[in-house]
């Protein structure tokens, strides 16, 4: 069995304008010792299918379906107590945007021991020696532990994020799009050091982007999610080089080669559709070149095709 | 090098207060100089008087000089602590008001401390309860409260508690000649504090709830308390550590500027309940239109604001990192 399983999940936001259904019967699953990459367009519902993995889907949005089954239990039905011992132990996630992420008033030094602290029975002292160890693990001086957050820059708060998620040695990691909003230079240390940590720590990590290149480098399994829903799952070097759903398609032509080659820019034609309303049958359609009646009318199943798992009618 | 960041903030703000005091003075003089009507002719209310007499006063107060030296007068004075004679009472200013200070400082640090408290407890609970119903109960009550003035409360304490079911007396800080001694004349004096001490406390509280419930709804939906919850933090740790020391930073900010709006509130009540302390000497100095008097409680209360918004800023800057660093690099 996988470390972590997720079947047929569904949440959605109950708005005043109806329900905006942002995971809609999404399956994946995370082995031991590897890294998942989620990748789709902005608003297509990857915060939202890893928030329930942590259980912080809260009103209006709720989880109406499926299971999330963590090292043998059930996310969902565990009790409040139980889930958060699970967090920041069993499983630890990096935010999006997480530039506001650390406390304001608080050295970096004690936000890491705070967490070491609540899960594991040590004294202070130790605690702060592992909270310096943490830091120079991230390449951050163990001096600047009596820092607060404003003494450093964005690339550096997100190391210390990277700091406290590590800190108790969780089962899994989940980084929401970590390297989002930082200049390329920054993004390629910090890519560096995930990977690095990845390899040390032989660490499982979902790892969310809308970015294609970073996926390239850390993971080696890729699941494309388009409007609540997973379109294909593939290893990651099959993707790329062939890529099976049309929206797969389109996305790794949107983005310029990762080896350098000029592939040429092109953007996805349309806007991806609303998820109150979304369009009756294969969800990509309004979008796809290739869309016939069938699209119009039918949910696509998954179906294999070359070692991908693939929700395509043109498949047969 | 926190401490020097720290002490070269501290230092900056201990000007800015000397500063402020002194623009105080300033204003002080000008106004009561710019008040019609003649001080001497306040002074001897007595038609007799001849002009010469008259004249004779005026000399002695220096009032025949031109405005720069009076004002250099009063410095020299104000600085050895001379604050002019009471019309009313024919004694100096400083010590009818030194009389006063304690009494103003028992009911006013009482009365603000359980209204800071109280206010900052409810308001967190609220703010992080937001939408439930406890948070409406809170809110509800404050609101009400907070639109209610002081004086108005006060007088409708007066009636139902005092008036009506004479459980609380009608003003005054002790049973006169009671001779009530020790304990006993404490507990009186708590008795006679109640009502005014409690219509402070609600006024007062009730905007406190307002301001720390705004400002914890704002703390709570931050990143760091998502950040705080995925560490697997206890609830009563992820409030206590991260959303109420955050929330807690802008109402220290607006209590330095609430404590002018409080004196307000204290000259109200301390009149209403006829507390013998310095708001009941403003409204007594200006019924009998004692200058001098006046011109002293207007300073002492400035230079009180000016004095606790000093230290509401030196625990501001000591308990956000930012400020400290801020300027010293
Ligand atoms: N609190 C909410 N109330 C209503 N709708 C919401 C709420 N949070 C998210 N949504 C909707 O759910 C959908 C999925 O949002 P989500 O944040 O999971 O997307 P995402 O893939 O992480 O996007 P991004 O790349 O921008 O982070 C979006 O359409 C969004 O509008
Ligand atoms: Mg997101």
């Amino acid at each position: 069995m996988a470390l972590l399983e997720v079947e047929n999940l569904k949440i959605y936001y109950f708005t005043r304008e109806g329900a905006v259904k942002a995971v809609d019967d999404v399956s994946f699953s995370v082995d031991r010792d590897e890294t998942l990459g989620l990748i789709g367009e902005s608003g297509c519902g990857k915060t939202t299918a890893v928030f329930a993995i942590m259980r912080f889907v809260a009103p209006p949005g709720r989880i109406v379906g499926g299971k999330i089954i963590f090292d043998g239990n059930d996310i969902i039905t565990m009790s409040n107590e139980e889930i958060r011992l699970l967090r920041g132990k069993g499983i630890a996630m990096v935010f999006q945007a997480a530039q506001n992420a650390l406390n304001p008033v608080m050295t970096v030094g004690k936000q890491i021991t705070e967490v070491i602290l609540e899960h594991e029975r040590i004294t202070k002292e130790e605690s702060w020696e592992r909270a310096k160890r943490q830091l120079e693990l991230v390449g951050i001086g163990s001096e600047r532990v009596k820092n607060y957050p404003h003494e450093f820059s964005g690339g550096m708060k997100q190391r210390v994020m990277i700091a406290i998620a590590t800190a108790c040695n969780p089962r899994l990691l989940i980084l929401d799009e970590p390297v989002t909003g930082l200049d390329v230079i920054v993004q390629r240390q910090l890519l560096t050091l995930i990977n690095k940590l990845r390899k040390e720590l032989r660490l499982p990590i979902i790892f969310i982007t809308h970015d294609l290149s970073v996926i390239a480098e850390t993971c080696g399994k890729v699941a494309v999610m388009y409007a609540g829903k997973i379109v294909e799952q593939a290893s990651t070097v099959s993707l790329y080089e062939n890529p099976v759903h049309p929206y797969s398609q389109a996305l790794i032509r949107a983005y310029p080669s990762i080896k350098g080659e000029k592939r040429g820019l092109k953007s996805i034609p349309g806007a991806p559709p609303r998820l109150i309303n979304p369009p009756i049958g294969c969800r990509f359609h309004p979008r796809c070149p290739y869309a016939v009646n069938i699209c119009r009318e039918e949910e696509p199943i998954f179906r294999k095709k070359n070692g991908h798992l693939v929700a395509c009618h043109s498949i047969k | 090098m926190a401490l020097k960041g720290f002490a070269s903030f501290a230092i900056r703000k201990a000007i800015a207060a000397i500063i402020t005091i002194f623009a105080i003075v300033c204003v002080n003089f000008l106004i009561f100089r710019m008040v019609p009507g003649d001080p001497i002719r306040m002074m001897f209310r007595d038609p007799r008087i001849t002009a010469e007499q008259m004249q004779l006063v005026r000399e002695k107060f220096g009032l025949d000089k031109p405005l720069w030296e009076q004002f250099n007068c009063y410095l020299t004075e104000l600085f050895q602590g001379n604050l002019g004679i009471s019309f009313w009472q024919k004694r100096p200013v400083l010590e009818v008001i030194a009389d006063r200070i304690p009494q103003t400082l028992l009911l006013v640090v009482t009365a603000l401390a359980i209204a800071v408290i109280l206010g900052t407890i409810l308001g967190a609970i609220a703010g992080w309860k937001t939408g439930t119903k406890i948070d409406s109960f809170i809110l509800g009550i404050s609101l009400t409260l907070y639109s209610v003035p002081t004086f108005c409360m006060g007088i409708i304490f007066l009636l139902i508690f005092a008036f009506q079911l004479a459980i609380f007396p009608l003003g005054g800080i002790s049973t006169a000649a009671s001779g009530l001694t020790g304990f006993g004349y404490w507990k009186d004096v708590l008795w006679h504090m109640f009502l005014p001490a409690i219509s402070i406390v609600l006024w007062y509280g009730g905007e406190y709830v307002l301001l720390t419930r705004s400002s914890m709804q704002d703390a709570s939906g931050q990143d760091y308390i998502t950040t705080a919850r995925a560490k697997g933090l206890k609830e009563s740790a992820v409030l206590r550590n991260h959303a109420l020391r955050n929330a807690l930073l802008p109402v220290v900010t607006i209590t330095g500027v609430n404590l002018a709006f409080a004196v307000a509130g204290i000259i109200e009540a301390e009149t209403v309940f006829s507390w013998p302390g310095v708001g009941r000497l403003v409204y007594d100095a200006v019924m009998k239109r004692d200058y001098p008097l006046l011109q002293g409680t207007f300073l002492v209360f400035a230079v009180a604001v000016v004095l606790a918004n000093l230290v509401v800023d030196l625990i501001y800057g000591y308990i956000d990192p930012r400020i400290k660093v801020g300027k010293s690099e």
